[in-house]
């Protein structure tokens, strides 16, 4: 009878303990405190969302710590950046905190230098098989999230500043929509760093984070597209609010996958083999996060379609932006059959899915670029 | 076997076959890529002078001007809801076996053949394994069945996570009401009417009345898509859809009116919102409904709902000033008209009929020369054609206000023959009180000839070694008379051409440096001749003169190939919008939105919901339990979860 005790699994509300339950009391003081103050700008699809973002973000904290830790430290540091403004946006440029750390611009660019050392870091633990140094990266790559959040929260505030009808989430252009992709994809990397104790793949995943980052880059000082713009009447809708992050754990689940696609593919052929993790471990990997992926991809373009219907009076129009969604899905679905089906394996799901990255990434960035179409995400 | 029925089975095999599916997978998306990269649905001749002829008609013929609703893309789409319709009816009972059945026929024989296996030794009391092995099964839960086997043995067979079949299910059954969803909204029921003759496009730009009723399309049409135009004070109750290159007009079970149009705009001058304020006149309600609806904020009456969706003018009044650009003459004249309205300048064969197209009140255009600086508004334009009596038309936009462009400002006024160019501007710098009159004062005395002598006496005056001598005096004169009157018959251009004609080779430059000099010296003489006229303060001699010089005469030689000699400026306007609608009836929404529910169900049981089976065979006479454990999913999971729970069972066996 005493094994009983050995098997027996715990439910998630048994397996909680006072942190856990601390935790989730500061996320609720924490939106409880945001509707007090900022209930008037918000309707109520919107008070829906800030509460159901404290569920969802106390659940995820139970089930991932180290999410809960980054969801504290990303609130508090951003509530000490907004305290540093007074409601002054002048003053991003004056106190030094703000100036060099956690302004918007600062955190962001914080974010960036903070990416591309941890990949430089992650690559060297590799070389070297060192575990410190892989641990030093995983450290950085999380600072860097954390900045990223930071920049981010502070951004969405500075919107308000500009303008109170100015004001909007930080999902509205090209700019802001890449440092998402960049946090999404780190944070997914992260899970799975930590599910699957190993810290081989961070080099690869920041591959596709500073390819992201190096874009941030130009498109800030090139085309200054940092600055923050007023939302045209298209995308001043609660649905952007879900659309936009369901889609970019998509396109992020997906980049993950054709990293991990092209880990596979290098150690297949016999590079880096013996510091990689084994190819049943890395196939796995590309499938779970596929399967993530097109998920969230399907709920996304399903939410687009309402939002479609809502401000363009047709949930279905063949826009190219709405087309190629489709593509990238019919993709993603054609090789979950191969898989699941017909059970198919190793290389050849693996070019399939950094093939479909490139399909991806046309979907997120091409479309814009080359074709046009009501979606209003801006031209680069 | 009957070899047809072979035959209907293969086919009947392949429709359903996975390979065929993801073909078909395939194949739509690289079709979809085509409506992608081809612009849809413009103007036919748009097309005709991208491809040239032949292609366009080949295009056409493929339907690759409207690729989602040609016939071959529907085809595709059907197949692929027969595919997965066959998909679902073979796969399904097999599903449902597999989500109720516990599989407890196995035998041990059969049990000892699964790659996930172990033996454990039975040492405890029989029951009281028996009954931690069950509350094991709970534990994780797994539901399970007993069956007694003939020898004394006893098989449970247990599963957990069946309901992943499920899954399958409602993703394939998902895709099948998604697609019968868009099949009900799409225009099928005018193509097949189109087909057998009974409905036909209209390309002709008609009246409303004057639509012949083959091209109308009845109040009971269960679905459509379609555009509704209207001015301020208008009421409308019908609709247009668009169809490849021309139109069919919806009628509508009420009328919409519009009582007020706007455009609100942030600080920055982009705008913020677009707001009409709808009347809805139904003869079924006492009082019509007033509504004001917005992007991402439609109305629904009747299962039509009304979107606001662009907007447009809706017949703006313009006062315009108009000069005779050659004509010495610097006064100008008034012209009244309104959007979409026409009116004629001058007379005879030179008669110029004006088309008022657009005017747009607001015009975000980023101006900084490297393209880096924040766009802001440059007020109001308005476009306009001229058409000659051999019918044909230059277009003409032309900006109210004058532009700020390095530092100058400037009257623009961009002129081409077809849509297909950019227009090519003509920049009228603006006097000091930022007005086109200074301008205008320059031209006409240039093109005065009584004029141009007091212009060489004046320049011969100024002039060291010129004025004291009468005879270089008067060759001076006669030769800047002679310039004057070259220049004002095609300014540099004209110039340029006297002088290829009557100068060596050698000397062109040099003589060409020489006139263009005099030219800006006698400039300089006419601007401040025509602002003697109107009695405003002369010019000084600044560098911001010189400029001022400089870009009045490449505006005065600009002139000449201006394509029309009339300067329309606006001056004043009453500015009338319209609001642009668009209004749906799509019954197939519901089962789109349903369909799209039960897909993330399907989806996420499919993936997120994993099937296990495990099978525990009791064997008293052996003193062994026999543990198998099996999945329609082998991966990384399962294999721990195997290891897991074999090492907990051998613990609660031994
Ligand atoms: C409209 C076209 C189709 C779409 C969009 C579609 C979509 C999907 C999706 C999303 C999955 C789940 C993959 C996963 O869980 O990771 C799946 C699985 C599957 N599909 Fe399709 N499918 C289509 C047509 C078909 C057809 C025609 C067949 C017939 C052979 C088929 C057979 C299957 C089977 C057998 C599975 C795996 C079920 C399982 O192992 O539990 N599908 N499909």
């Amino acid at each position: 009878m005493n094994n009983t005790l050995n098997y027996q699994q715990k439910t998630l509300l048994q397996r909680l303990n006072w942190q856990d339950w601390l935790y989730a009391l500061i996320v609720l003081a924490g939106s409880i405190f945001a509707f007090i103050k900022y209930a008037h700008y918000m309707d109520a699809y919107e008070v829906t969302f800030l509460f159901g973002a404290a569920l969802l973000f106390s659940y995820l904290g139970w089930q991932w710590k180290s999410l809960g830790k980054l969801v504290i430290g990303v609130g508090v540091i951003s509530l000490a950046s907004i305290a540093l403004y007074q409601g002054d946006q002048t003053r991003a440029t004056e106190v030094f905190f703000l100036k060099f750390l956690i302004s918007s611009q600062s955190a962001i660019m914080w974010m960036n230098v903070l990416f591309v050392l941890a990949m430089v870091t992650y690559w060297f633990a590799l070389y070297k098989r060192s575990a410190f140094s892989a641990n030093v990266a995983s450290a950085l790559t999380w600072v860097a999230v954390l900045f990223g959040f930071v920049g981010l929260m502070v951004r969405w505030y500075e919107s308000y500043l500009i303008g109170v009808d100015v004001g909007h989430i930080p999902v509205s252009n090209l700019y802001e929509v890449f440092v998402l992709f960049c946090l999404i994809t780190a944070l997914l990397y992260l899970h799975y760093e930590q599910k699957l104790n190993t810290k081989q793949l961070g080099g690869f995943v920041l591959l596709v984070i500073n390819a992201a980052v190096g874009f941030i880059l130009w498109y800030t000082f090139d085309r200054e597209a940092h600055n923050i713009q007023p939302l045209v009447p298209a995308l001043q809708s609660y649905w952007m609010k879900i659309h936009v992050p369901a889609n970019f754990v998509g396109y992020g689940a997906f980049s993950l996958a054709a990293m991990v696609a092209l880990a596979y593919l290098l150690s297949s052929k016999g590079v880096l083999t013996s510091r990689l993790p084994s190819l049943e471990v890395l196939d796995d990997l590309m499938y779970k996060s596929i399967a993530v992926g097109f998920a969230f991809f399907t709920i996304a373009t399903i939410l687009g379609a309402m939002w479609a219907a809502e401000a363009w009076g047709g949930y279905w129009s063949w826009d190219p932006k709405e087309t190629w969604a489709l593509i990238v899905w019919l993709n993603y679905a054609a090789w979950l059959h191969l898989r699941m089906v017909k059970g198919l394996r190793g290389p050849l799901l693996a070019w399939w899915s950094l093939i479909g990255l490139i399909i991806t990434t046309f979907a997120f960035l091409g479309v814009n670029m080359f074709l046009s179409g009501l979606h209003s995400y801006g031209t680069l | 076997m009957n070899p047809k029925l072979s035959f209907t089975k293969n086919f009947l095999d392949l429709l359903s076959s996975m390979r065929f599916a993801v073909s078909l997978l395939s194949v739509l998306g690289v079709a979809s890529v085509i409506g992608t990269v081809l612009k849809q649905n413009e103007p036919y001749e748009n097309y005709i002078v991208k491809f040239g002829q032949f292609w366009f008609a080949l295009f056409e013929y493929l339907g690759l001007y409207d690729v989602y609703h040609s016939v071959w893309f529907l085809v595709i789409l059907l197949f692929l809801v027969i595919s997965t319709s066959l998909c679902i009816y073979r796969n399904t009972p097999a599903m449902l076996k597999e989500w109720r059945t516990f599989k407890d026929h196995a035998t041990e024989k059969s049990l000892r053949a699964f790659s996930h296996q172990a033996t454990f030794n039975l040492t405890a009391d029989y029951a009281a394994t028996k009954q931690n092995l069950l509350h094991f099964l709970n534990a994780k839960g797994f539901k399970y069945k007993i069956k007694a086997q003939e020898d004394g043995s006893e098989l449970i067979a247990a599963k957990a996570g069946t309901h992943q079949r499920w899954g399958y299910i409602f993703t394939h059954v998902a895709m099948v009401v998604i697609l019968f969803g868009g099949l009900l909204d799409g225009n099928l029921p005018f193509k097949v009417q189109e087909m057998l003759g009974y409905k036909r496009i209209e390309t002709l730009d008609l009246p409303v009345s004057k639509v012949p009723a083959e091209s109308r399309m009845s109040v009971s049409n269960p679905s459509f898509r379609g555009n509704m135009t209207l001015s301020e004070g208008a009421t409308h109750n019908v609709a247009f859809l668009r169809v490849r290159d021309g139109y069919l007009v919806q009628e509508l079970p009420f009328a919409v009116g519009l009582k007020d149009f706007r455009i609100e705009h942030y600080a920055t001058g982009q705008p913020k919102s677009f707001e009409s304020d709808l009347v809805i006149f139904d003869p079924e309600l006492k009082e019509p409904i007033t509504k004001t609806i917005s992007v991402n904020h439609p109305l629904t009456y009747k299962g039509i709902a009304i979107y606001q969706s662009d907007f447009q003018d809706g017949g703006t009044g313009l006062k315009f000033n108009v000069w005779d650009l050659f004509s010495p003459s610097d006064k100008s004249r008034e012209l009244t008209g309104a959007i979409f309205d026409e009116g004629a300048l001058g007379d005879g064969d030179d008669l110029l009929r004006v088309e008022y197209n657009d005017f747009r009140k607001f015009n975000i255009i980023n101006m900084s020369p490297d393209g880096k600086g924040k766009p802001h508004n440059v007020g109001p334009n308005v476009t306009y054609k001229l058409r000659d009596s051999r019918g044909q038309a230059i277009e003409y936009v032309t900006y109210m206000q004058p532009m700020q462009i390095d530092g100058k400002f400037y009257f623009l006024s961009g002129m081409r023959e077809t849509v297909q160019e950019d227009f090519r501007y003509l920049r009228i710098p603006a006097d000091e009180d930022l007005s086109i009159n200074g301008f205008m004062g320059f031209r006409a005395v240039m093109l005065d000839q009584s004029k141009y002598q007091e212009i060489a006496k004046r320049i011969a005056k100024k002039s060291l070694g010129v004025s004291d001598n009468p005879e270089v005096k008067k060759q001076f004169e006669l030769s800047l008379v002679r310039l004057l009157t070259i220049f004002a018959q095609g300014g540099y251009s004209e110039v340029a051409k006297v002088i290829e004609q009557s100068v060596p080779e050698k000397e062109r430059e040099a003589s060409a440096t020489t006139y263009i000099k005099m030219v800006n010296i006698a400039a300089y003489e006419a601007y401040n001749m025509g602002l003697e006229l109107s009695n405003k303060p002369l010019l000084k001699n600044t560098p911001e003169t010189e400029a001022l010089m400089r870009d009045s005469l490449n505006a005065f030689s600009d002139m000449f190939f201006y394509g029309a000699p009339y300067y329309l400026q606006l001056n004043q306007f009453e500015h009338k919008e319209a609001s642009g609608l668009q209004l749906t009836k799509s019954p197939g929404q519901k089962w789109v939105y349903l369909g799209s529910v039960i897909l993330v169900l399907g989806i996420f049981s499919m993936m997120y919901i994993r099937e296990r089976r495990i099978w525990l065979y009791l064997k008293p006479s052996a003193n062994e339990v026999h543990f198998a454990m099996a999945s329609n999913r082998k991966n990384l999971d399962f294999e721990k979860e195997f290891s897991l729970y074999r090492e907990q069972l051998a613990g609660i066996v031994s």
